[in-house]
């Protein structure tokens, strides 16, 4: 197969970008998107040229590093799948494609389409946790949980992070993001005693960072790779509301010893 | 050649590890604060030993290569997680895991490490669900089980197919928190290359910042490797992209001994190679091979049909098909260990019976199991799985077999450690896949989770405070020292000599030659001339990548080439050790498979009476040979014997 690729080229943050186009030719159908972009990267390489920078790492659709905006998807035009899991026989032979990085004030261009999303994980820092020490816990059966429960922790415990629900906001709003972790520990009976701290200092947190604000439009659904439901951040505003009108004052309580 | 000593603590196994922590060293709190750790890694091991250090009070700094701790590759391990809970009540115990990874492991791991493994596995369980890991659960609302390879009791704790991602990310949480706490600082985005070492002790590191380029020093009281295994010398491997060795080489260059690297596993059940773009491989959970059955056509009129796509799979009649798992093992059936079930699927391609257009495959069916089960109950146990195969393969695994071949997963080899994990250089530790220890030339299913885990929550914390002990009167370093400077130096001058040459053939193209060498001679099955030619082929890959090797962009900048470049030349480096160590391990054990050692039946046949011993491989400088040192494995609680799964 042989494509026309619109690159972005950004030296580094404060350099200015530009699409830049490139032909690459004889792809395999069944190799994946970034196999063929490693065949450009090799061209470029063996003819002088400056290779295109992109995130990636496992390459099998779970570690949330790969970040590409395909065609104005993140992650191109297949639902439910990270970029490094798209094949080229999603498209069509002689397409033209446009490659972008994730655009949003939070995460800074570092390179060509890699980006700093460590506001990710200053949100985590905020409060994504249940406080326990290593060491000391109950045996694990005693804390029996409803399966159905579990279930939906687990669906919200499987967001990879990637940023994806970001990428695609036209707030660039980390809603889901966010959600997906509140509710993830809320739905557990481990998290739910820190629950009403959690869900406030974590929103605290988020509008420190540079995202915007939610305004239902459900592209971060449409366009998670894992299928993270909104659900989850209707979830977080009622824990976030009860924690304000319902959480009782923390006392401050000095001890001397 | 010296004998090494583990520094195994006296006494029954089962006390072993108890009377250790009631007789360890301890550190004060107040000392703790004045103590500083590195951790290289943010895996499993890392990431819950970076959180578990942090909790006590020492000052913890963390490093990964990744731009978040979360993304490192313990996040993609599937299939499970295993402790002795014995909750299905089948019979389970301490001993019986810890049998149960000696006998997998085909007698080359340490005793007393695995049985504390064994005993902490219970600890690590309890731990993560009270970090809130969703673990699958049954409807009573306790914790399900399932059965994994190489065991006979169900001890496997799961969360789907993402059991790895759950655990990783319960320990990124905990290390998230000290992070916020201001005990651990993070350091993403940094490569290490090289550790410093002070007066013979670990003293600290250094690294690139790969956003910036700048070479970066960090000093510390110990340093901790988690850095991982170096599956990726085979170029197509089950690893990440970025999955490398340096840090543990670079420490092997300053006198940590490297154990047993010879000793990889390569795992049955990952999606076959599709042709030579191809850029990493992707494992399918080994827990399929609970439902799925595996098999060949057993006539090869009906290969060479399916490779025309003349019929369909299901076009074969039962009688026609070879279950050469059930066929050859009818205890274990598809249930055998990995290094058995990969070198039988190679068997049959190699005698010509595989399927798929390359002949390089085997099917994984599971339409039994679904006529057993229902379509309803295989989707809930799987159907992540079946999703991921088919986005791949472009097949649906409900209506065809699945088709799979062995892949390079995991590496048992690693920093040689003690007891305590200390590797032989003092003040430097390993854990986790980046050590030797507790596997021994075969790694069972849901285990490296397990040493994870227990490395960095349960063992470290304990035998770190041991040797810091005797730190507290050591005030912080400088990094100006010049043991820093003239490291920092080194480093510098290695990249700008690498840089300089006028290459003609990129970093990647270097990486598939070496991977096809080492696949070829150092893979399944290795035999004597193989790896003398490997050795001659490798020497000369060496010399050309010194001349040759092109590498683009700057220094300081963000320049993915240079990073390669630099983990490509450790693999080349590591590749040859990894030669030499199967050359001289004259027998076949778990996954080393040499051909001159086989019996009858074509199953490994060890020689414990030179062989019951780690091969500990001694750095000695850049064109001499490393020497050979070893650690004689005594077996107190089991006798050996022929594994077998019949």
């Amino acid at each position: 197969m042989n494509f026309t690729l619109k690159i972005w080229r950004q030296k580094n943050v404060a350099a200015k970008g530009e699409l830049i186009a490139y032909d690459v030719s004889g792809i395999s159908p069944d190799s994946s998107f970034f196999e063929m972009l490693d065949t450009l990267n090799q061209k470029l390489i063996m003819t002088g040229g400056d290779p295109v920078a992109f995130d990636h790492d496992c390459r099998e659709g779970i570690c949330g590093t790969c970040s590409l905006y395909i065609n104005g998807r993140p992650h191109g035009p297949v639902k439910g799948v990270t970029t490094c899991q798209l094949h080229m026989r999603s498209f069509v032979d002689g397409d033209t494609i446009h490659i972008e990085p994730w655009r949003a004030k939070a995460f800074p261009i570092i390179r060509d389409l890699v980006v700093d999303r460590s506001a990710l994980d200053k949100i985590i820092q905020a409060g994504g946790y249940v406080s326990v020490n290593t060491g000391g816990v109950p045996d694990a059966n005693t804390i029996p949980i409803p399966k159905e429960k579990s279930e939906a922790a687990m669906d919200a415990a499987a967001c990879i992070g990637c940023g994806a629900c970001v990428a695609a906001c036209s707030n660039a709003a980390a809603m889901l993001f966010i959600g997906a972790k509140v509710s993830h520990l809320a739905l557990l009976p481990q998290g739910r005693v820190e629950a009403s701290k959690r869900v406030q200092k974590m929103v605290a947190c988020v509008d420190t960072l540079g995202f915007g604000n939610c305004s239902n439009t459900y592209a971060c659904e449409a366009e998670c790779p894992k299928g993270i439901s909104v659900v989850n951040i209707a979830r977080m505003n009622r824990e976030f509301i009860g924690a304000k009108l319902f959480s009782e004052k923390e006392k401050v309580v000095k001890v001397s010893f | 050649m010296t004998r090494l000593n583990a520094r195994i603590p006296e006494g029954p196994v089962a006390s072993k590890w108890s009377d250790y922590k009631s007789s360890c060293k301890l550190v004060n709190p107040s000392n703790k604060r004045k103590l500083d750790i590195i951790v290289v890694g943010t895996g499993l091991a890392g990431a819950s030993a970076a959180a578990s250090l942090g909790e006590l009070g020492y000052k913890v700094k963390v490093f990964c290569y990744q731009d978040s701790p979360r993304r490192a590759h313990s996040i993609a391990a599937q299939g499970g997680i295993n402790a002795a809970k014995n909750y299905p009540n089948d019979g389970d115990s301490a001993f019986r895991l810890f049998y149960d990874t000696i006998k997998g492991g085909d007698y080359r791991a340490r005793e007393a490490n695995v049985y504390r493994l064994a005993q902490v596995s219970n600890q690590i369980i309890d731990l993560c669900v009270a970090q809130g890991v969703p673990f699958a659960r049954e409807y009573g609302g306790l914790l399900a089980n399932r059965s994994f390879g190489g065991a006979q009791v169900s001890r496997t704790f799961y969360a789907r197919g993402q059991t790895g991602q759950q655990l990783l990310l319960g320990a990124y949480s905990a290390l998230s928190r000290q992070i916020a706490l201001g005990n651990v600082t993070l350091f993403n985005r940094r490569d290490v290359l090289d550790t410093v070492l002070v007066d013979g002790k670990a003293r600290g590191i250094i690294t690139r910042n790969l956003v910036t380029g700048d070479i970066e020093r960090h000093a510390a009281h110990a340093v901790v490797l988690a850095s991982g295994g170096y599956g990726n010398v085979f170029f197509l491997s089950t690893n990440a992209m970025g999955s490398n060795v340096t840090p543990a080489w670079s420490a092997y260059k300053k006198g940590a001994m490297f154990a047993n690297p010879c000793f990889t596993q390569i795992h049955p059940t990952c999606i076959p190679v599709h042709g030579d773009t191809q850029s990493k491989l992707t494992l399918m959970s080994e827990s399929l091979r609970n439902d799925g059955r595996i098999w060949v056509p057993l006539k090869k009129k009906d290969v060479e049909k399916l490779r025309t796509q003349s019929i369909k799979p299901s076009d074969i009649p039962e009688e026609d098909r070879d279950y050469y798992l059930e066929r050859r093992y009818p205890a274990f059936g598809n249930l055998v260990p990995r290094d058995v079930a990969s070198r039988a699927a190679k068997e049959r391609c190699d005698a010509g019976f595989g399927v798929g257009s390359t002949g390089v495959a085997v099917y994984l069916d599971f339409a039994d199991a679904i006529k057993r089960k229902g379509h309803d109950t295989i989707d809930a146990l799987y159907g992540n799985l079946f999703q991921m195969y088919e986005q791949i393969v472009a097949e649906n695994p409900y209506e065809t077999p699945m088709m799979i071949y062995p892949a390079v997963h995991y590496t048992m080899g690693g920093l040689w450690v003690d007891y305590e994990l200390m590797t032989t250089i003092p003040g430097l530790f390993a854990i986790g896949e980046c050590n030797f220890s507790d596997h021994g030339a075969n790694r069972l299913g849901a285990s490296a989770l397990m040493q994870g885990l227990a490395d960095g929550y349960f063992v470290l914390p304990y035998t770190i405070g041991n040797y810091l002990a005797a730190e507290i009167h050591t005030p912080r370093f400088d990094t100006g020292a010049s043991e820093f400077t003239i490291a920092a130096q080194g480093v510098t001058d290695r990249l700008k000599k690498m840089k300089e040459s006028a290459g003609k053939e990129s970093v990647d193209s270097f990486h598939r030659r070496l991977g096809k060498i080492m696949w070829e001679y150092c893979g399944m099955a290795r035999n004597d001339a193989g790896l003398t030619e490997a050795l001659y082929q490798i020497t000369e890959l060496r010399h050309e990548y010194a001349r040759g090797v092109r590498i683009p962009g700057g220094f300081d900048e963000y320049n993915p080439e240079l990073e390669k470049a630099c983990r490509v030349a450790d693999f080349i480096e590591l590749g040859e050790l990894m030669v030499r160590d199967a050359q001289q391990r004259k027998e076949s054990c778990g996954g080393h498979f040499r051909e001159e050692y086989q019996t009858s039946e074509g199953e490994a046949l060890r020689n414990d009476e030179r062989f019951a011993s780690v091969s500990a491989w001694e750095y000695k400088g850049r064109e001499v040979a490393a020497s050979l040192n070893r650690e004689d494995l005594q077996f107190n609680e089991i006798k050996l014997s022929q594994r077998s799964y019949k």
